[in-house]
This record gives C-alpha cells, sequence and structure tokens, in this order.
C-alpha cells in the first residue's frame, strides 16, 4: 500500500491516553488481567457458538454456518455525539421517504431539475408497478440502517443507505447480551443506553400501518427465503422477539381475498408482512417468474390494501450508489434543511469528467459497482495489484453507468482485543432505524463492523469482517 | 402456529427418540460382543433388522463386523439415517421451529449438535464406544429436560410429544418383531441360556433391564417380558405406555383447539384395545402379526395428525 494517511482512533489519543468517551472504559481495561480477559473472549466465542447465532457464506459448502468474530472491546460515543447523529439520521431518513413518494407519484424533483428521469425510469430498482400507490400510513422504508464512517472527531459521513432489508440488528442485540454477560461490573458503573427493546418496538411499529382490511390486533410475519439464507439466524430471531410467525413462500395461499399463512387451525390472514426477500422475488406474476421464494398474487392485494409490506417494494432505488450522490441534494429538496450528515464525495462514472478522473486516479480510489452489496464486486485501489487495476479499468470502459468511484477514506479505528493486546482496526457503524406514520424512532448505538484484518477497510462479515457491541453514553 | 412449525416440532421428537434407540441398541449390541462368545454376527444383524436398516447394510457389507456396524448407525455417510444426520436433522428443525421452542431447549438442542458433530468426526474407536454412547444419551437427556422444565403445556409441547411417543411406540413394536421367536412358548429352547441372553438383549436395549427386575425378581419369562414391554402402564416405553401418552396429548390438542379429533378417537381406541388384552392372547393369536398390525395402525395414526394438524398442506 501506498503512504498511508493517518487515522483517527476513536479510543485512544496520539500520546495513548483515552478520549473522554472512553475515560471510563479505559480505567477499568487497564485494571484487567490480560489472561482473564482472553478467558473472557473464547467465553464470548462460546457463547455464540451455543447459541446459534451465525451466518451462511455463500458458496462455502464445507463451512455452511459461520461465527461472526466478535470483540470484545465496545464501540462507544457519547450521548452529546449520538443527539447529532441522530438528527441528521432523522432527517436523512424522512428526506428517503419523501422521496420515494415523490418519485413514485408526481416526480417534483425530476420536474425541479435536481435529479436526472433516466436514473429512475432506467434503474432497475425502481418498480414501475408502484406508480400512483401510497402505502398504508405512507411509510415505504419501515426499517432503514444507515452505514455511517467516521475520519475524526466530528466527522461522521453517510457511506451507505440500507432502505431494502437492512441486515444485522440481530447481532447489536445478541453483541450486547453477551457483553452484560460477560462484563455485567461495566454495566452498572457506565450509563449505557439499552437497545434491548427494539424487537417490542420493531412489532408495535409495524401493528401501525396495518392495511385497511385489518380488523382487530395486526397479525404480524416475517417472510424468509428459508434456512439456507445467510441472515435466517435474524429472521428467525426477530420473528421469534416479536411474537410472530417465522413463514416462507409455501406456508402462504390466498384464501378470500387475504394473504394467508397455513397454521394448525387453518388459513389464518396476515396483516402485515416484514419481508427479508428482494424486490425480485417477491411475487412470480410480477417480478421473476420462477421465483419459488415469494407469494404470486401478494402485489395486487398489496395495492388493493389488504396486506402491508414492509418495506414497501421498489424502496431500493432510495439506497441505489447511482442514487447516493444525490442524496445531499434529496435531502434539501425534501426537507428544506441543509444535510446535517454529509455524503462521502462521489464520481458518477456515466460522467465522461468523472470517468476520466477516476481512470487516472484509480489506484487512489475505491470504486463500487452501482447495484452490488455486501462488499462484493468492489475495488480498492490502494490494496489492489498491477492486474486488478487493468481488469477494472477495462470494466470502466466497458459499462462506466455501472460505477461510481469514491475517494479511499481514512476510516477512524478502535482497538480490537488481539493476542498481542490492543490494535487499532478500522471500523463503520450502522444504526437501526424505524419508521411509523407518527414517528421515527432510531435504536441508541447500532451494529458497530470492524475489518480485523490490520490495515483492511473492509468491514463486510461476507468479507472476515467482525462486530463490536455499541455503546451510547450518558455525558456526565 | 404455522403447519410447518407444528410438523418441525413433531419430527424433530421422533428424530431425536429414534436416535436414542440407536445408541442403545449400540450400547445392547456391544455389551452382547464383550460378553458373549456366540452368536455375535447375528446381534448386530438383528439390531439393524430392528432399526430396518439390514437390506441397505449389506448391500454394501460382506460381514456384520462390529466395527463396521457401529460406524454404520453412528455416522457412515452410506446410511442416511445415521445417528449424527438425525441429530443434524432434529437440529435443523429447531432452527425452523426457533419461534416455537423455548431459548434453553433450542440451545440445548444446538449443544447437543455440536457434541455429537464433535464426537463423531472420526470413526469411533472402541476404547471410545461407551464413552461416546453415554455422551450422546447426556446430551439428548438435556435435551429432553429442556423441554420439560421449559416449554409452555401449549400445542408446541403437545405436538413434541405426540412425535416422541408415536416413534417410542414404533421402535418397541419393531424391535419385538425382529426378536418374537424368542418369545413364543413353544419354541424347544425355552429355559436354555441362549434364551436368557435373548431376553436380557431384548430387556437392555429397551431401558427395561432393572426395572423388569424389579417387579420379577429371578423370573424372566417370554409371558413376562411380553406383558411388561407390551402391557405394562408403568414402564415408559411400552406400547400401552405410548398411547397412554398419546391418548393425553391428543386430546389435549383437540380440546385447546375445540375441534372434533380423528385422531384423538383412533388413539383411544387403540389405547382401549390394550386393556382387553394379555400378554397370553397376544401370543395366542400370534406375537408377529399383533406387532405387524400394532406398526400399520401406528403409521397411520402418525399420518392423520399429520393430515388434521395440517403440517404438509
Amino acid at each position: 500500500m501506498a503512504t498511508k494517511p493517518p487515522c483517527f482512533d476513536e479510543m485512544l489519543n496520539e500520546d495513548g491516553t483515552p478520549r473522554a468517551a472512553y475515560a471510563a472504559y479505559h480505567k477499568w481495561f487497564t485494571e484487567q488481567d490480560s489472561t482473564h480477559l482472553k478467558q473472557k473472549a473464547r467465553d464470548a466465542e462460546e457463547f455464540f457458538r451455543r447459541t446459534g447465532i451465525t451466518f451462511a457464506v455463500y458458496g462455502d459448502d464445507e463451512a455452511e454456518e459461520r461465527l461472526i468474530p466478535f470483540d470484545i472491546i465496545p464501540r462507544i460515543v457519547t450521548a452529546r455525539q449520538w443527539t447529532k447523529l441522530s438528527r441528521g439520521i432523522e432527517q436523512r431518513v424522512r428526506a428517503i421517504n419523501a422521496f420515494l413518494q415523490d418519485i413514485y407519484h408526481r416526480q417534483e424533483i425530476v420536474r425541479a431539475g435536481r435529479l436526472p428521469i433516466d436514473l429512475l425510469v432506467k434503474n432497475e430498482a425502481f418498480v414501475s408497478q408502484m406508480i400512483g400507490f401510497t402505502p398504508p400510513g405512507g411509510v415505504y422504508t419501515h426499517i432503514v440502517g444507515i452505514d455511517l464512517v467516521r475520519t475524526g472527531p466530528d466527522e461522521f459521513m453517510v457511506l451507505e443507505d440500507n432502505a431494502r432489508t437492512p441486515s444485522g440488528v440481530s447481532y447489536m442485540l445478541e453483541n450486547r447480551e453477551t457483553m452484560m454477560n460477560m462484563f455485567p461490573e461495566l454495566f452498572s458503573t457506565i450509563r449505557v443506553r439499552n437497545v434491548s427493546d427494539y424487537p417490542k418496538n420493531l412489532r408495535a411499529s409495524l401493528s401501525r400501518v396495518a392495511p385497511p382490511a385489518c380488523t382487530g390486533d395486526p397479525v404480524v410475519a416475517v417472510l424468509t427465503p428459508g434456512i439456507h439464507n445467510s441472515a435466517y439466524f435474524e429472521h428467525a430471531f426477530l420473528a421469534d422477539q416479536m411474537g410472530a410467525e417465522l413463514v416462507e413462500g409455501h406456508d402462504i395461499r390466498i384464501v378470500n381475498g387475504r394473504v394467508a399463512m397455513r397454521t394448525t387451525r387453518g388459513y389464518q390472514p396476515i396483516d402485515v408482512l416484514y419481508r427479508r426477500l428482494d424486490d425480485d422475488y417477491l411475487d412470480p406474476l410480477i417480478f421473476k417468474p420462477d421465483s419459488v421464494l415469494g407469494i404470486p398474487g401478494v402485489f395486487d392485494l398489496y395495492r388493493a390494501g389488504k396486506i402491508t409490506i414492509a418495506n414497501a417494494p421498489g424502496t431500493g432505488i432510495a439506497d441505489d450508489k447511482a442514487i447516493y450522490s444525490y442524496m445531499p441534494d434529496i435531502v434539501e429538496f425534501y426537507t428544506g434543511e441543509k444535510p446535517i450528515l454529509k455524503n462521502v464525495d462521489t464520481w458518477r462514472c456515466s460522467e465522461p469528467d468523472s470517468l476520466a478522473y477516476v481512470l487516472d486516479h484509480l489506484s487512489e480510489l475505491v470504486v463500487k459497482e452501482v447495484h452490488g452489496s455486501g462488499g462484493y464486486g468492489m475495488l480498492i485501489g490502494p490494496a489492489a495489484s498491477k492486474k486488478e487495476l487493468a481488469a477494472f479499468t477495462a470494466k470502466l470502459k466497458a459499462k462506466p453507468a455501472n460505477y461510481i468511484a469514491q475517494p479511499t477514506l481514512a476510516l477512524s479505528t478502535i482497538p480490537i482485543f488481539a493476542n498481542s493486546g490492543l490494535a487499532p482496526r478500522h471500523v463503520d457503524l450502522r444504526p437501526f432505524v424505524l419508521v411509523s406514520p407518527d414517528k421515527i424512532d432510531i435504536t441508541p448505538g447500532g451494529l458497530t463492523r470492524v475489518a480485523l484484518r490490520k490495515g483492511s477497510l473492509v468491514v463486510n462479515s461476507s468479507q472476515g469482517g467482525g462486530t463490536k457491541d455499541s455503546w451510547v453514553i450518558e455525558d456526565d | 402456529m404455522l403447519g410447518k412449525t407444528a410438523s418441525g416440532i413433531f419430527w424433530m421428537f421422533r428424530y431425536l427418540e429414534r436416535a436414542e434407540n440407536i445408541a442403545r441398541l449400540i450400547e445392547t449390541g456391544h455389551r452382547f460382543t464383550l460378553t458373549r462368545n456366540r452368536g455375535r454376527q447375528d446381534e448386530w444383524r438383528s439390531i439393524l433388522s430392528a432399526l430396518g436398516m439390514d437390506a441397505a447394510y449389506r448391500a454394501n457389507h460382506e460381514e456384520y463386523n462390529a466395527a463396521q456396524v457401529v460406524d454404520y448407525l453412528l455416522r457412515d455417510k452410506a446410511n442416511p439415517g445415521n445417528l449424527r444426520n438425525l441429530i443434524d436433522s432434529a437440529r435443523q428443525n429447531a432452527r425452523t421451529t426457533r419461534t416455537a421452542i423455548t431459548r434453553e431447549l433450542w440451545e440445548a438442542v444446538n449443544e447437543c449438535w455440536i457434541c455429537v458433530n464433535d464426537a463423531l468426526k472420526r470413526q469411533v474407536r472402541e476404547a471410545e464406544l461407551p464413552a461416546t454412547i453415554d455422551l450422546i444419551e447426556r446430551q439428548t437427556a438435556q435435551v429432553r429436560g429442556a423441554l420439560e422444565n421449559t416449554m409452555l403445556r401449549n400445542d408446541g409441547y403437545n405436538f413434541s410429544r405426540v412425535g416422541n411417543f408415536i416413534e417410542r411406540a414404533d421402535s418397541m413394536a419393531r424391535l419385538l418383531d425382529v426378536k418374537y421367536y424368542v418369545l413364543l412358548p413353544s419354541v424347544s429352547f425355552v429355559g436354555s441360556s441362549l434364551d436368557n441372553i435373548q431376553w436380557e438383549t431384548i430387556l437392555r436395549s429397551t431401558s427395561a433391564y432393572s426395572a423388569y427386575r424389579w417387579l420379577y425378581p429371578g423370573r424372566a419369562s417370554a409371558l413376562g417380558i411380553a406383558d411388561f414391554l407390551i402391557l405394562d402402564r408403568r414402564f415408559p416405553r411400552s406400547l400401552a405406555f405410548c398411547y397412554g401418552k398419546l391418548t393425553d396429548n391428543l386430546r389435549h390438542l383437540a380440546m385447546s383447539y375445540g375441534v372434533q379429533s380423528d385422531s384423538l378417537t383412533e388413539a383411544e381406541r387403540i389405547y382401549a384395545g390394550f386393556a382387553s388384552m394379555t400378554a397370553a392372547s397376544i401370543l395366542e393369536d400370534g406375537l408377529h402379526e399383533f406387532l405387524v398390525d400394532f406398526l400399520t395402525q401406528n403409521r397411520r395414526l402418525a399420518a392423520m395428525v399429520e393430515q388434521e394438524y395440517r403440517f404438509n398442506s
């Protein structure tokens, strides 16, 4: 790698003293015996193994189920920082919902010349069947995850929005459970904001967007692609915690004009479907005709007010990487305010000048596929070989509109507890947001993902990343 | 509850019960090998028959060698019904029914799976066999403990019990059928030592050895054993005991669902049948015929439950 930019460490100042947020934790940490902590780290792993908190890696038959590596050193954010972050997140999520409402109706943003029409209508994530339809309660993205990165004391930026089916919230919850199990004394001395209400809030939030056909207490179900999906544990976990049924396509049938699940007492209508399935697979009559995971006909019933689908179909356009670079404009257009959270500078390779710049500076940039996710199909210039750079140059020239590029950020680090002691590693943060008609609820903290390899910037669990518990602590 | 979930819990406990039966049969077979010089091959063969695996075993094995049979039963990939696969299926079912089972039950099944998988990674050497069987028995016992101690007595619990006792009745009847000739009063070697060994084997492989001795000290008779394993309501593996439990659990289901249940009526009919039988009448009318008939009825009951509670459609 070329010259490495200096990174901001969230725990330690340059002189090795702890930053304010970490003062109490650091004091506790230095009083611990490292053999004892090593044992605790092993206990934590055993805890995850025993409780079966695993994920599946695609294309990896041998180790179909893996543990996400968990690091015992928490990510700590102060209440003051969090207040600012959550204001920024709320603003962004409001804008995303207003944007979705607009693009599926009058498309004022296009009329105003703030967004090229091609980015909508030629976008695979744009679901034309949503045009003219308003989902129950006007909510499009019931569950959102906003990926934040940090480059300095007050420099938080949005790296990515997740408006389809963001995952990872079960790790946020289980990481906290594990930490409270391992280190109860920390939680009695440091006031950490609680996260455990998330499943209850999720259920309440989904219940508030029941469809017109719902009479009485809304019946909520979680739709999973099945046991082989990488996030199956999370689907089962959330259904269990919410007291909802976990259904697959073959448990469901349309009965008397309602989407109904086969129970031991017969078919029971579902009011709100929290689907953890991509748009493409949701309804074979509308999308992929060969999908066996979805429910034929569900879309028509959705439009007829017989069921609520969360998140709404077509929300993916809001987290599309091509749209991402317009997010500052989108926030301003719909909220009338300056964005509180910044975007990462982004070059749209569809624009000839930008493409030329990107090709010239490829070895310094991160290039992402517009429709990719999970860290697949991405180039990290500074870490790439000559051969990889050449291959990507060819790809960029062939299909420039498929790519965006961003500067290689000096992502903040937080130490992990390695064999040799504390070792700084790059992190990001995904707070989870629940949207209902009358409120936006952000769980304090979120999921901290950490690149376990020294110097690596890739935090995705599919690429060997790990997680940390994330604390928002009360200011003294 | 989803029909799929009911099915998942039902089968989870069938798999676990089946795995326990295999472990117990291996234990018995191994003990037989250690204590008797003759008839070892026959013993392994009858164990395979009781599990319905004899034909498949013979398809790729020349002889009934203890090490090969044990490996076949525990972990051989050529045997889809091996114990490791059963535990794997039970755990898979627990994953898919996570919303209907307690955290304690899930963790017990998961830990059982982790331990059994570790223990069966490689072929189990004879020196390790007793400890391995012991581990399997303890792990499955913990799953039962978690079920009993933490599960709400709701439909999920009842489906788990129905699966458990249908499987248990099935395996008891199969085992008796494989050994039925031992219990025939007319055979010439009644009272001979081979006869006693066979009885002992049957009792041991059904965990009935000590219970039977308490009740009938020093008096092992064909009639007594048949009575004990088929009709004694105090013995938790007898056919009558299983059907007593099945009627209880199916009644709870029917009552909580407020339905007329055909499967309950059928279980009650079978259960009532036991009351009108004696061991002597069963042996007189033909033990083999009785068992074949019972197995058919037991299978039919399982199918009725599956249909009534919409397991699959």
